[in-house]
């Protein structure tokens, strides 16, 4: 019983990654219709910015804002200029295949100009254990739930409650009116490729010091995330939220008590299950298209 | 006529130049990324830091070394397509690869090709198919087990032990060789965990071995998923001593896991950090080309090479049918052959025999404990 406390903390600091990465799936969807399948690799990619940073001898701090800035600009501004608006005129399915192409790129572009080999990476939230209720909690993973979901909180406010925000939202619901209405559209997309871009590089933060920074690292990120999304409701924040956490404590919960071995596939179950039942998702909204 | 002694004057020009323009070829197939990215570039560096060595002398009967590197992807359907391109273009002797499951596909096609094959895989299996082309570089499972079960039953005198292993050729065979080491002195397996290869999340595996509550853990992980484990073992507070083999507290681990590394212990074969002159020259020279310290497959490519000078300088010519009978029972010294850096014997199934070493990582450095003798004095 003790153990499952362990258990439960590890999953949520997991499913909370999860969450903010699958929140970038369905931002970018919402406005722009781009499914990014370069996404895993986008959380794997700050980490080797703060490690080239750290190569040169900045503090690890600069690193980070080195990192940030730099995941703001290549994987938010760059990515929308040059792959995304050029890609979606041709529409959903070549812009979904060139992220796939982007994703190999970068993939291999990492292991040819740094290495193939695994990285040690500093973490940002403290390491040790907590006693709690009779057992040790990682404050790793303590640390790491907090600040994700500290930052799903601000985003979730920004959207709300700053006019920003609402624009942003409504350029999402219904572009068209947005223009009328004399909302900046495509200023408003960019910010969305600049908070998923924020987003990835806090997920690579804070999961590279407990996954080792990897080429490869972003693949299962990657597929996790996008499960969560589908899960939760591809076209809702709040759903990516809920999938991310449900997948982070279903695959701990599954390994331990089921088999270490299917923990790969029981997510994928669970989206059979989920698009079977609920193809909406869990909390997400039934859409209609005439074809 | 004019044309008659073009021809001969270059017949005789390139008849000439062939004895200073021979090589030896040398292919390499090895993990040169994909989660045995680790021991790929080791390896490869190691066999580029001899293969320097030698032809900045000279070479070998005078022939220089020429060695093509093929990368795995640590991928056994890839390691044996690598391997049938790599035997296509007859070398001398194929090196590699370093994985268990990629040598085990590989094995026959160097086997039907009469090439000897030098490899970095430890499963006990390997060398017991009855293959007399294939040589180990280090110590097979059966080799290096009982040592480590030895000291898990009589050092850390534990009655009970989780044993985490990783689900491929390495780690299958090693798990059912301390099984059945462990069994054979009285201790009890509370805990058989199987992970998979790449593993990223050790949450589970470690709440696991926590319900478990054994007295000892050994740990039989690839270098990266050795790294994680130690980190998320030492996050869940596990107490228990964890007790593995060289892929558990090589200098890629240690620098991986960082702290989480200090305190594991196990049985290394090979070490840079061996109480022995030349392995610590050779660490040098290493880490001044490199700007790294090497792991033990860093020293395992190195040897592989020393190796086939020590053969074909005994056998007086390069004769790639004549290499694996000529190493076949055959004892290199260092005095006759400094690069080999320790005594080696190979046996008639091209297993190894070298003396070894328990160590324990302290301070983020692995120290030796305890230095094992050769099984043969």
């Amino acid at each position: 019983m003790l153990n499952l406390l362990n258990l439960v903390v590890s999953g949520l600091a997991t499913g909370a990654i999860y969450a903010l990465v699958a929140i970038g799936f369905t931002l970018l969807w919402q406005t722009s219709q781009t499914i990014n399948f370069a996404q895993g690799e986008f959380v794997m990619l700050p980490a080797f910015f703060v490690l080239a940073a750290l190569n040169v001898g900045l503090p690890f701090w600069a690193a980070v804002v080195v990192g940030m800035i730099a995941a703001l600009v290549l994987l938010g501004v760059t990515f929308k200029l040059v792959l995304v608006d050029p890609m979606l005129r041709h529409g959903v399915l070549p812009l979904a295949i060139a992220t796939m192409a982007l994703s190999i790129f970068l993939k291999d572009s990492v292991k040819e100009f740094y290495s193939a080999e695994a990285q040690a990476f500093p973490s940002i939230v403290p390491e040790g254990s907590l006693a709690l209720f009779g057992t040790q909690i990682p404050l790793q993973s303590i640390g790491v739930f907090v600040l994700a979901v500290a930052a799903v909180v601000v985003l979730q406010q920004f959207l709300a409650r700053s006019s920003t925000g609402r624009q942003m939202q409504a350029a999402a619901q219904n572009p068209t009116v947005a223009r009328i209405l004399g909302i900046p559209v495509e200023r408003m997309i960019l910010y969305t490729f600049l908070i998923n871009a924020a987003l990835v590089a806090l997920a690579s933060l804070l999961i590279t010091p407990i996954y080792l920074a990897k080429f490869t690292s972003g693949e299962t990120l990657g597929l996790a995330a996008f499960i969560a999304a589908i899960v939760g409701g591809f076209n809702q924040v709040r759903g990516a939220i809920v999938g991310g956490v449900v997948l982070g404590l279903v695959d701990n919960l599954a390994a331990t008590y089921v088999s270490t071995q299917y923990r790969g596939a029981i997510p994928l179950f669970l989206l059979i299950a989920v698009i079977l039942w609920r193809p909406q998702g869990l909390v997400g909204r039934a859409e209609e298209r005439t074809v | 006529m004019n044309r008659l002694t073009i021809a001969t004057a270059m017949a005789v020009a390139l008849g000439m130049s062939a004895p200073t323009m021979a090589q030896i070829k040398l292919a390499d197939v090895a993990e040169l990324s994909g989660p045995g990215a680790t021991v790929g570039t080791n390896w490869k560096n190691g066999i580029d830091l001899a293969v320097a060595e030698i032809n900045e002398k000279g070479g070998i009967l005078g022939q220089k070394i020429e060695v093509t590197h093929a990368d795995s992807q640590s991928n056994p359907g890839i390691a044996r397509a690598q391997v049938q391109k790599a035997l296509d273009g007859n070398p001398y002797v194929l090196l590699g690869p370093g994985y268990s499951g990629s040598v085990k596909v590989t094995a026959s096609l160097a086997q039907q090709a009469e090439i000897a094959q030098i490899m970095g895989g430890e499963a006990a299996e390997l060398t017991q198919a009855g293959n007399p082309y294939l040589f180990r570089t280090s110590f097979g499972q059966q080799s290096s087990m009982p040592k480590v079960a030895r000291y898990i039953a009589e050092e850390v005198k534990a009655k009970s032990v989780a044993v985490v292993w990783v689900n491929n050729d390495f780690g299958k065979g090693g798990r059912d060789m301390i099984t059945k080491e462990l069994a054979k002195r009285n201790v009890k397996v509370v805990a058989d965990l199987s992970t998979e290869a790449g593993q990223a999340d050790f949450a589970a595996d470690a709440v696991k071995v926590k319900n478990a509550n054994p007295d000892a853990v050994f740990i039989y992980l690839n270098e990266e998923e050795s790294a994680r484990a130690l980190k998320e073992f030492r996050r869940q507070n596990i107490q228990a001593p964890l007790i593995g083999e060289t892929t558990l507290i090589g200098q890629k681990v240690i620098e991986l896991a960082g702290d989480a590394a200090n305190g594991a212990k196990g049985h290394v074969g090979l070490t840079t950090d061996a109480p022995v002159p030349a392995v610590a020259a050779f660490r040098d020279r290493f880490a001044k080309k490199y700007n790294y310290v090497p792991d033990h497959n860093g020293i395992k490519g190195y040897l592989s090479i020393y190796v086939i000078k020590a053969v074909t300088e005994k056998m007086g010519k390069v004769d790639p049918k004549g290499f694996a009978k000529t190493l076949h029972g055959m004892t290199i010294k260092p005095e006759q052959e400094p690069g080999i850096l320790m005594e080696v014997t190979y046996d008639a199934n091209g297993d190894i025999d070298r003396q070894s070493f328990m160590a324990e990582v302290v301070g983020g450095k692995q120290v030796v404990k305890e230095i094992l003798p050769k099984m043969g004095n």
